[in-house]
C-alpha cells in the first residue's frame, strides 16, 4: 500500500509519495512547470486515474488526464467551456474544481469553474459538457450575484459533493453565492443556506433570512455518515445534519481570540464527530493569516461541541501562513494523516491524527491544492 | 496556399516543439480552425466559447497586430502568436 500527495500550486503540480507508515515522503520533478494549477485528484473508483485542472498565464483554461500515475499527461478532447455564443457571454477563465462521480458511474466527474459554472463528463474526463440545470437556471443570475461577489481572481464553484447513497443527489458550493442542492442530478438545484450568517449585507427590509448570496469557502460531507455536512464559511464554522436546513453555527465554541474563520475543513473519515479547521485572522484588514502569527490546527471531536488547539511541531512565532480553501485535506489511514500546504509553498503533515507536525517539503511555489490518494 | 505560423513556446507542447508550423485559411479564424484539426485544442488555448481572442495572446499579421478574426490574411504575410506579457 502507497499514499500519494497531489500538490496543485502556482507554478505546477508535485506528487509526493509514502508507504503506509508515513515516515519517508519522496518528491517527484514537477508536472506542467510553470502552469496555474488549481486542483489534481486520484479517482478512488479505479486508483489509477488522475485528472489536473490547469492553465498557462497566456493560455486558456484545460483538464488533463493521467492513466498511468502521472508519469503521462493528455489534454481533454473538450474541456469545460460554456456554449458558444450564449447570452450572457460566459467563458471559462479557470477551472477550479474536480469531483470523481459516484461509485456506480465510474466514468463520471464534475467541474467546477471561475466564473461560476458547474460541468459533467461522463467519459473519464476526456469530454464535458455544461449541466444547464445549474449554468442556466433562472435564478442563478441572482445567486452568483456580479463581478462584486467574487474572490479576487474570479468568482469559484467548488465543493462539488456527491451523496454516496445516490448519485442523484448532489451539493455545490460559490464563493460567493452560498451552498445549493439538487436531487435529480443537477437537472434542479435549490439553496441551503439558512442558518448561515452574511454579515457582508445589510439585514433585509422585511428582517428575513437570506437565502443566498452567502460565502461558504469549503463544504465537505462526512465520508462514514453522509447526512452530516461541515462548512468553512467566510462567516464561521458550520455543521448540518440532514434532512434538517438550518446549518448550526459550531465555531461559536472556538476560542474568541481566534474566531472562527478560515479557508478548509476535513472531516474524520470514520468518527463523525470529528473534523479540522485551519484559522485564519479576520479581523481588520482580513489579513488571512495565522491568528498572531502561530499557526494551528483546531480539532473537534464532539461535533463542534468544543475544540482544541493542535500546534504541536508548527512554528511557534512569525510564521503569517495562509491556507487555502483546497490546502487541507485528511488521509483514510488509522490513525488519521493530515496535510496542509500554504502559500508561501510548505507542506506539512500529521500522521497522529494532528497531535504533532512535521514539515514535509518547506520550497514549492504558492499552493493552491492538496489531494491525497492511495494510488494502485 | 500555406500560411507560415510561428508558434510561441507556451503552445509547441501542441507542435511537437515545433516553432513553425503551416496552416491553411483566408482569415485567422480559418487559420486557426486548420491549426486545431492539426493539433487538437491548441485553437482554445487562445481563443475563447465566444471567439474573443484570450487576454495575454497577440496575433500578428505580418508586422500588424490584429485582433479580429474574420479580417482576410493578405497574400504571403506570416502569421505570429504572440505570448504577451503576463504572470510572474
Amino acid at each position: 500500500m502507497s499514499l500519494a500527495l497531489y500538490v496543485a500550486t502556482r507554478k505546477g503540480i508535485w506528487i509526493a509519495t509514502a508507504g503506509a507508515d508515513r515516515r519517508t515522503w519522496s518528491l517527484r520533478d514537477p508536472i506542467f512547470l510553470g502552469q496555474q494549477c488549481h486542483h489534481v485528484v486520484l479517482d478512488p473508483r479505479d486508483r489509477t486515474t488522475l485528472l489536473a485542472a490547469s492553465r498557462q498565464w497566456h493560455l486558456g483554461p484545460t483538464v488533463f488526464r493521467s492513466v498511468d500515475g502521472g508519469a503521462t499527461w493528455k489534454e481533454a478532447a473538450s474541456p469545460p467551456r460554456f456554449p458558444s455564443g450564449e447570452p450572457r457571454g460566459r467563458a471559462v477563465d479557470h477551472v477550479f474544481w474536480l469531483t470523481p462521480g459516484h461509485a456506480s458511474e465510474p466514468g463520471v466527474w464534475y467541474a467546477g469553474t471561475s466564473p461560476k459554472g458547474l460541468f459533467r463528463s461522463d467519459d473519464g474526463g476526456v469530454t464535458w459538457a455544461p449541466i444547464a440545470g445549474f449554468n442556466d437556471h433562472p435564478e442563478q443570475p441572482r445567486w452568483v450575484g456580479s463581478d462584486k461577489d467574487e474572490t479576487p481572481d474570479g468568482g469559484k464553484l467548488h465543493s462539488i459533493l456527491v451523496d454516496p447513497r445516490d448519485p442523484a443527489h448532489l451539493y455545490l458550493s460559490m464563493s460567493g453565492g452560498g451552498t445549493f442542492e439538487s436531487t435529480d442530478r443537477g437537472a434542479d438545484w435549490r439553496p441551503l443556506n439558512l442558518g448561515v450568517a452574511a454579515d457582508f449585507f445589510p439585514p433585509t427590509d422585511d428582517g428575513s433570512e437570506r437565502l443566498y448570496g452567502h460565502d461558504p469557502h469549503c463544504v465537505v460531507l462526512q465520508p462514514g455518515r453522509p447526512d452530516r455536512l461541515w462548512q468553512q464559511n467566510h462567516c464561521g464554522i458550520y455543521r448540518l445534519d440532514r434532512p434538517g436546513d438550518r446549518w448550526e453555527r459550531i465555531g461559536r465554541a472556538m476560542p474568541t481570540e481566534i474566531g472562527d474563520i478560515g479557508f478548509g475543513i476535513a472531516p474524520h473519515p470514520r468518527d463523525p464527530d470529528t473534523a479540522w479547521v485551519f484559522p485564519m485572522d479576520g479581523g481588520g484588514d482580513w489579513p488571512r493569516t495565522s491568528p498572531g502569527g502561530k499557526p494551528a490546527m483546531y480539532i473537534t471531536r464532539d461535533a463542534g461541541a468544543s475544540w482544541q488547539r493542535q500546534d504541536r511541531g508548527l512554528p511557534t512565532e512569525q510564521a503569517w501562513w495562509t491556507v487555502k480553501r483546497q490546502a487541507l485535506c485528511a488521509d483514510a489511514l488509522d490513525p488519521v494523516g493530515l496535510y496542509l500546504g500554504t502559500t508561501n509553498g510548505q507542506v506539512w503533515a500529521s500522521d497522529d491524527e494532528g497531535a504533532s507536525f512535521r514539515c514535509l517539503f518547506p520550497h514549492l511555489p504558492h499552493i493552491y491544492a492538496i489531494t491525497v490518494g492511495e494510488p494502485a | 496556399m500555406s500560411t507560415r505560423v510561428i508558434v510561441p513556446t507556451q503552445l509547441r507542447s501542441y507542435t511537437a516543439g515545433a516553432s513553425e508550423v503551416g496552416a491553411r485559411g483566408t482569415t485567422l479564424a480559418e487559420l486557426l480552425a486548420d491549426l486545431d484539426r492539426q493539433f487538437p485544442g491548441m485553437r482554445f488555448r487562445v481563443v475563447d466559447e465566444h471567439d474573443r481572442v484570450r487576454r495575454h495572446i497577440i496575433f500578428f499579421v505580418g508586422a500588424e497586430r490584429q485582433d479580429d478574426l474574420t479580417e482576410p490574411l493578405p497574400p504571403g504575410a506570416a502569421v505570429q502568436i504572440v505570448g504577451a506579457l503576463s504572470g510572474g
